[in-house]
């Protein structure tokens, strides 16, 4: 890292044109499949956002921006929105996993302070997440109000390929990129074909229960069911919008065959729980805390640490279409996305579902 | 006591009664009554019921804690809202006045931000209505002023807003994905995960502080005199006004603990007791927790049923309330006048 501010400030002191010249060679060496770059790249909201001559820091707007520049480059991502705590930096490269908190510029919940980001001196600023006018008149307003490139690119699992692209392209980064986004596509295209099988009437239907009581659920269309939405029917899909609170009496008049849940302490006690004891899914059993080690494999941030929970509960809710090993795809997976290869005992705590 | 009940406090016993059939036999989950009074038969007598065991389940389990904590929730919020009402001689008083509903909101975020389970956020709810309150009273004692009641009417009103921008502070570090949602649902208000465990912390704090202020019915009358009369009768008005406060404060900060911030019941009910039994505090604080009890149960029932997802409490009793207490007000100028 120091050697690398070391160059870079070194490199105010030479004109533009040399720089460019400069950069433009040591990219071409650096990065041997490298064609030359193009002067602005579309996000993913159809704006055109200049490509960055050199890029050597990036400002993570969110929590799933962080998540996939960490993917991609880690080597570039300045900080986090929130600072990992030890369980989660156990699967995180450790020198990267440990850089700190530098606040989030998504939305309202703004805690990152502008003239802190400037200070930063990033190159890029990258968001991923919904694309609606809100965010994107965000988009350039930063942009135009910090002069650094500000790309917004669709975090939902259509679009998260065209978003390693679109990233790659901006970080000069197209051939690692390209390997992440086919990795994407494959797996959403594989698990989508194999349920296509499935007439949908054969589909488990699947309530997701958050909260310590298992009371809020995510409504169909919603970013936290996204997983869910892809593999089996939500039982409470029929109302569209985001987050909401339901009473048991309609979970059982839902009746769900699986119980999803990101809560250990409901997911410990609804078994007990004689109000919830008539419910299908906890009459068989088929009541499932997901993992959530480094980042959530069902719901949040909602970003590709998704696509290993999109293999987590397509075994689970079909057994029979779905007979590769769970572990084996998640070693593969935190290598090719974390860049860490997990021990048995490691494996066997993440799918726990522990802290 | 031994006076004839007034027909106001019939009319508020039947529709008590009418509610709790409507409460029991209504939901999204198909309840008939001859379910209801086969399993509660049953239940009486010992013997297994012929209902289906999901249907004695939804009875017993879902839907029976359900309505008794909004009957519970419902006549606290009203007899300390007209507590507080006589109290503070004021009909714009609710019984958050003190802060109550302020520290319970901020110690239930810190619940939720710190990760607590149920219980953890209850308590912190519980402690942080109380402490608000006593905190409140302390400073409004401490300010000598001639008019010792507005004084501390107004320091509630500024350490509540105090207590709202903490509670403010800790949504704005909350995690955005996760607790976040669940912040913005309990300060709404909703009683949908009332279970069977939830009652007792409920019951006690309500019971206790219910009896006292029923037991100080005939001073509270006294009390909402002016403070030079109520003193001229010969009352110790500063002991008293310590124990109506505190009574009214415990049984709000349970309430606000089970349920969440549930505004306009404590404000709206007093004034519909008052319309149907009078001003007199021994017709009026039963007449008030059994209409507050009620509408709280009418409110919940919509709040359960109308839609597959939970409408908040505290939307529906703002939605119901604000024309109701309108009409209210064109009507019962004299009241008050």
């Amino acid at each position: 890292m120091s050697r690398h501010q070391g160059l870079r400030h070194h490199d105010r002191h030479l004109t533009r044109v040399t720089r460019r010249a400069l950069i433009a060679g040591a990219s071409a060496a650096l990065v041997a499949s490298s064609r030359a770059r193009a002067a602005t790249v579309t996000d993913g909201a159809g704006r055109s956002v200049p490509v960055p001559a050199r890029v050597d820091r990036v400002f993570p707007a969110g929590p799933p921006a962080a998540i996939m520049l960490y993917t991609l480059a880690p080597d570039l991502l300045l900080g986090w929105p929130r600072a990992n705590r030890a369980d989660e930096r156990e699967f995180l490269l450790p020198d990267v996993g440990a850089r700190p908190e530098v606040g989030r510029i998504t939305g309202r919940g703004n805690t990152a302070n502008l003239e802190e980001v400037l200070a930063l001196k990033p190159d890029l600023i990258l968001d991923i997440g919904t694309i609606n006018p809100t965010f994107v008149s965000l988009a350039d307003r930063v942009q135009e109000q910090t002069g650094i490139p500000y790309a917004l690119l669709d975090g939902r699992f259509d679009g998260v390929a065209q978003a390693y692209r679109v990233m790659g392209e901006l970080v000069g980064r197209r051939d690692a990129s390209d390997t992440l986004a086919r990795y994407a596509e494959d797996t959403v295209k594989t698990i989508s074909g194999r349920i296509a099988a499935l007439p949908r009437e054969r589909r488990a239907r699947v309530y997701y229960a958050r909260g310590p009581r298992g009371l809020e659920t995510g409504l169909g269309g919603s970013i936290n069911v996204e997983t869910i939405e892809l593999l089996a029917q939500n039982v409470a899909g029929g109302t569209r919008g985001g987050l909401a609170t339901v009473s048991i009496e309609q979970v059982l008049v839902w009746n769900p065959d699986v119980i999803v849940t990101i809560d250990r302490d409901f997911a410990a006690s609804v078994i007990e729980d004689r109000a919830w004891a008539p419910v299908a899914a906890v009459r068989a059993r088929r009541v499932h805390l997901s993992p959530k080690l480094p980042f959530g494999w069902v719901d949040f941030p909602p970003s590709v640490n998704r696509l290993i929970g999109l293999w987590w509960l397509a075994k689970i809710l079909y057994p029979d279409l779905f007979p590769e090993d769970l572990r084996t795809l998640t070693r593969d997976f935190y290598g090719r996305f974390y860049h860490v290869t997990p021990n048995d005992a490691q494996i066997e705590r993440v799918l726990a579902g522990r802290d | 006591m031994t006076r004839s009940a007034s027909p106001g406090l019939l009319v508020a016993i039947a529709a008590l009664a009418l509610g709790l059939v409507v409460a029991f036999t209504v939901g999204r989950f198909p309840i008939t009554t001859v379910d209801l009074f086969d399993v509660l038969w049953s239940r009486a007598v010992g013997r297994a019921s012929s209902a289906s065991p999901a249907a004695e389940n939804v009875i017993l389990l879902v839907r029976g804690p359900r309505v008794v904590a909004a009957l519970l929730v419902g006549a606290a919020l009203a007899v300390a809202g007209t507590a507080f009402q006589g109290l503070f001689r004021n009909p714009l008083v609710s019984p958050d006045i003190l802060g109550a509903s302020a520290g319970a909101a901020l110690g239930a975020v810190l619940g939720i931000f710190f990760s607590l389970g149920v219980i953890g956020i209850e308590s912190l709810a519980f402690i942080g209505g109380l402490l608000a309150v006593v905190a409140v009273y302390v400073i409004g004692s401490l300010l000598q002023s001639r008019d010792p009641i507005l004084v501390l009417v107004l320091t509630g009103v500024v350490i509540g807003s105090l207590l709202g921008a903490g509670v403010g502070l800790v949504k704005y570090l909350a995690d955005p994905y996760n607790q976040l949602p669940a912040m913005t649902f309990w300060l709404l208000g909703s009683l949908a995960a009332t279970t069977a465990s939830d009652l007792l912390p409920l019951l006690g704090p309500v019971a206790v502080g219910s009896a006292v202020l029923i037991a100080l019915r005939w001073r509270m009358n006294v009390m909402s005199l002016p403070e030079e009369e109520a003193r001229a009768l010969g009352l110790a008005t500063g002991p008293l006004r310590i124990a109506i406060v505190a009574a009214a404060t415990l049984v709000t900060s349970a309430s606000v603990a089970t349920s969440g911030i549930i505004a306009w019941v404590g404000l709206v009910v007093p004034h519909l007791a008052r319309a149907l039994v009078g001003p007199d505090f021994p017709r009026l604080l039963p007449t008030s927790a059994i209409l507050g009890g009620s509408y709280l149960l009418f409110i919940d029932t919509v709040a359960r049923t109308a839609a597959p997802i939970e409408i908040p409490l505290g939307i529906l009793t703002a939605v119901i309330g604000t024309p109701f207490f309108i009409w209210l007000l064109a009507r019962m100028q004299r009241t008050w006048s």
